[in-house]
Parts: C-alpha cells; sequence; structure tokens
C-alpha cells in the first residue's frame, strides 16, 4: 500500500520544501534534520498526552514537507518549552526553540491557531508587560476571562486566590514606561506582540 | 566570578512572580540572604524577563526584555536571580549577545552601553551551594529533624543544549536540608514540569499532571513538597483536585526555619493549602513565629 508520506516527500521535496527547513534551521539555531526519530523527547514530555503528534512527529512531519500541517497543529501550542525533551535527545536538538519558531512561523503566515485560547493567555501576557513592564496577573486573569466569554470557571479559585493575597489588586510597575514602548517600537509589533 | 563569600554584594533580580503573587518567597528568600551575610541591592526598575509567553511569540521582543535587564545591572556586582525561568531567560541573552557580534550592536544601538561581558548571572542556588556554611553549623544539625520532604525542582534541572555545560543543581535541596536534619524522599516526580502558564489556559491538561506529582509525593509518605520555582508552587497550590493534599513549601520558606529563624506568619496565610498543622506536629513553631 503506498503510504500518504511517500506522496508528501515526492510532492514536497523541491526547492520551496527545501527553503522551509533551512529557514527553520536558521532561525530556531537547531538542526532538525538530525532527528533520526528515537522518540525519547516524547518520553519525558509532560504533555505529549494532549499532543496529536508528539514532538519528534512534529519534526516528522517538516521533514516530510508537510508544512501546513505542522503549522496547523495542536502540539507547536501544547509545548510549554520545559526542555525535558532536549535534555533526553541523543542528537541535542532545542526542541524547545524549534516550537518557538513553528509558533511564530504560523502567526507570520496567517495560520489559523489550533489552540487559540493558548495564543490568547500569550498575548495577555506581553499586553501586560506593555502596559506595566511587569506582568500584572489579575488584569492578565481577568482579561484572558473575558476574550473567552467565560467569567465563571475558576472564579472560586480567583476568588481564595485573592483573598489569599495571591493576586494583586495592583499592579507592579516600571517606572521608565517610555522604554517599554521603544522596544515593542524597535520590534514592530502592536501592544499584544502581533503584527502591525 | 571569584568565589561566593559573606559579605558579598549581588544585583537582585527578583521577577514579577516574587514581587506578586510569591510574596512569601521573596521574603523568605531576603532574609535568609541577609542571615548569611549577603547584600542584595534589588536591580533598579527591573522588567519583566518576558517569562515563556514573550518567547513563544515573538523572540526579538523576549531577547530585548532580557537585555533591558543586563542593561541595568551595575559593573562589578554579580546579578543574582531567584526564579530559574527567569534565570534562563536572562542566561540564554547572555550566551546569544557572546555568540553573535550582531546582537551585541543590537545590545548597544539598544541601551547606548556595550555589553558587560564580565557581568556573571547566579541563581540563588548557586549561592547557597558556595556559600553555605551554617549547615555544618552544630546548633542547627536537627532544626528540621523529622521532616519527609520531596524535594521539587520541575523544570529548573532541564536546559537547552546549548547550556548544557552550565551548572546544575541536582541534589542541592537534599543536600542542604538533609544536613539540618531532614530526611529527603526518593521519588518519581522531582524533575516533572508542573504544566506553568497551561494552568491557565488549560486546567483540564493540567491538573492530571499535578495531581500525578502530588500523589507520587503522597505515596512515598512525604510530609510535604519543598518548591524551587514559584511557578511551580502556585501550580501545585491551585491544581490539585486529589482529597490529600500536601502542604507546599519554597525552599526559602524552609531554610529559614532551618537557620533558626522560624516562619513568618505573613507567609503562612498566604498559602492556599494550610501548612499549620504539619509545622505544629514536627514542633517547628517552637522556633518563634514571627508576625
Amino acid at each position: 500500500m503506498e503510504s500518504t508520506d511517500t506522496i508528501r516527500i515526492e510532492a514536497s521535496s523541491g526547492p520551496a520544501y527545501r527553503d522551509v527547513i533551512s529557514k527553520v534551521v536558521e532561525r530556531s539555531g537547531t538542526d532538525i534534520r538530525r532527528c533520526f526519530h528515537c522518540q525519547s523527547c516524547g518520553g519525558g514530555c509532560p504533555v505529549c498526552q494532549a499532543m496529536t503528534y508528539r514532538p519528534n512527529g512534529v519534526i516528522r512531519l517538516l521533514q516530510l514537507g508537510c508544512v501546513q500541517e505542522t503549522l496547523q497543529s495542536s502540539d507547536i501550542w501544547f509545548c510549554i518549552g520545559c526542555n525535558t525533551c532536549s535534555m533526553a535527545c541523543p542528537q541535542a536538538i532545542d526542541i524547545a526553540a524549534f516550537m518557538d519558531v513553528m509558533r511564530q512561523m504560523a502567526l507570520e503566515e496567517g495560520v489559523p491557531p489550533a489552540e487559540p485560547d493558548i495564543l490568547s493567555f500569550h498575548r495577555e501576557v506581553v499586553g501586560s508587560i506593555h502596559k506595566y513592564g511587569r506582568t500584572y496577573k489579575l488584569e492578565i486573569m481577568m482579561r484572558y476571562k473575558l476574550r473567552q466569554f467565560d467569567m465563571f470557571s475558576d472564579l472560586d479559585l480567583g476568588l481564595k486566590m485573592l483573598a489569599k493575597r495571591k493576586l494583586d489588586l495592583l499592579p507592579s510597575k516600571i517606572s521608565d514606561q517610555r522604554v517599554i514602548k521603544r522596544i515593542f517600537e524597535a520590534c514592530g509589533v502592536d501592544n499584544h506582540g502581533g503584527g502591525r | 566570578m571569584a568565589a561566593v563569600a559573606e559579605g558579598m554584594e549581588f544585583s537582585y533580580f527578583p521577577g514579577c512572580s516574587l514581587a506578586t503573587s510569591a510574596k512569601e518567597n521573596n521574603r523568605s528568600l531576603l532574609k535568609v540572604c541577609q542571615k548569611l551575610g549577603f547584600n542584595l541591592v534589588e536591580l533598579e526598575d527591573w522588567n519583566c524577563c518576558g517569562s515563556s509567553s514573550t518567547h513563544s511569540i515573538n523572540s526579538e521582543l523576549a531577547f530585548h526584555f532580557a537585555c533591558r535587564n543586563l542593561s541595568l545591572a551595575p559593573a562589578g556586582r554579580p546579578l543574582l536571580v531567584a526564579c530559574p525561568s527567569c534565570m534562563l531567560r536572562l542566561r540564554q541573552a547572555q550566551l546569544h549577545l557572546q555568540e553573535d557580534s550582531e546582537a551585541r550592536r543590537v545590545y548597544e544601538r539598544m541601551w547606548g552601553r556595550p555589553v558587560d561581558s564580565n557581568l556573571t548571572i547566579i541563581h540563588f542556588f548557586e549561592l547557597l551551594d558556595s556559600g553555605f556554611g551554617a549547615a555544618s553549623n552544630p546548633d542547627f544539625k536537627t532544626a528540621l529533624k523529622g521532616l519527609r520532604f520531596a524535594p521539587y525542582y520541575g523544570c529548573m534541572l532541564t536546559r537547552p543544549p546549548a547550556m548544557r555545560h552550565e551548572k546544575r543543581y541536582h541534589g542541592l535541596m537534599e543536600k542542604i536540608l538533609g544536613s539540618f536534619g531532614a530526611e529527603p524522599l526518593v521519588w518519581g516526580h522531582p524533575s516533572r514540569c508542573c504544566g506553568t502558564f497551561l494552568s491557565v489556559a488549560k486546567p483540564a491538561v493540567v491538573t492530571p499532571m499535578v495531581n500525578q506529582i502530588i500523589q507520587g509525593a503522597v505515596d512515598v509518605k512525604a510530609d510535604c513538597i519543598i518548591t524551587a520555582c514559584a511557578m511551580c508552587h502556585l501550580n501545585l497550590e491551585i491544581r490539585c483536585s486529589l482529597r490529600t493534599q500536601l502542604p507546599i513549601f519554597h525552599f526559602s520558606e524552609i531554610l529559614s526555619i532551618a537557620l533558626g529563624m522560624g516562619i513568618k506568619k505573613s507567609w503562612l496565610k498566604r498559602h492556599l493549602v494550610d501548612p499549620l498543622p504539619l509545622l505544629k506536629a514536627k514542633g517547628f513553631l517552637e522556633t518563634p513565629v514571627v508576625g
């Protein structure tokens, strides 16, 4: 039986495919072509059960030229960058750095994120840094929940955290606010780290 | 860097968690450092290291956030970092600056000063490892007697390949707290990730992860879990849905007890899983609990 993978290799072995791989290697500073799929990375991955392909599977997808499938996968958003995989990798591939590049490419290419909640959370954190220079957890949580139209899950937890003063009512912020705005301008991104 | 010595001065980067949700971690850490004779000067007007979110969506932004902090550090003082995650962000930016001349040019343009190639960034743990004289003090050898603890490092022990030659902290909590008479337990999850930010966006994914960690500590009959990171501390407290929950302590809080300074009520009040019954049962409250 002819596997779909074989077809994809043939369809994607042209220059465009090679360009994408080289770009990923250059941007991530790690050579995913070295991966020989021993699957050690998945063995220790704490979020593996939430993934579709697992870390080496995501690398395999890209090696096979399935660029869209890679950028559309949930896995690139579930990776929390804990580096457990990299410690296990016999080829010393920086898998967390690779996943960073995959997420960033998905955003740049306008691929709808498979896990919009996770992206929404990242946007709120970056927005908080834009506003205060530091992260203001209470506002991040409130704004995140509002964005999700979900004010009730975790409400009890939020109240408990407020009572225990785990969530401050006022933000801790830096005094030189202009310098943070300057960083965002230098990167050419909006208040939440998105393209202008 | 010269060996860490008493009386030494450090620039101190607490990071957002210790400045807000984990103030008890910050206060106990400062107290321990004071007791050990280290002088910590908070890095003036520090900003967020970028956290997990920034590098997830924009590497350049993350690099600048880390660099601004590095540019604030006065020369001649090592930069002490409290949070393992901030530590990683700052060190990675520093490595990038060391290796890439274009990155150095960008830094100089952005911050109007050359990169300080002599700046040492060290984590709180490193300070203890090299400068812990009190553990040999016979007065304290039984300070933590009877405390069975599960040492929890989370992802603090893991590194990207570029940092594989950096100092590691395996066994440090066991070694130090063990020297005060506490009993470190061998268990299955000392370096299992706590789930970090997914705790907010995907609690259904994080709860089983946290439950597995806590159940692992319960299975070896631990009295408590001691954490190295404020984020881990929070996740273990808020995302456990097991009937049996264990008190979770910051390493610095336990050190405060170990060094005879007791534990402050104001720190304990900020714990979501009440640690008082355990502390009472172990007699750790006989050392002064100061309000």
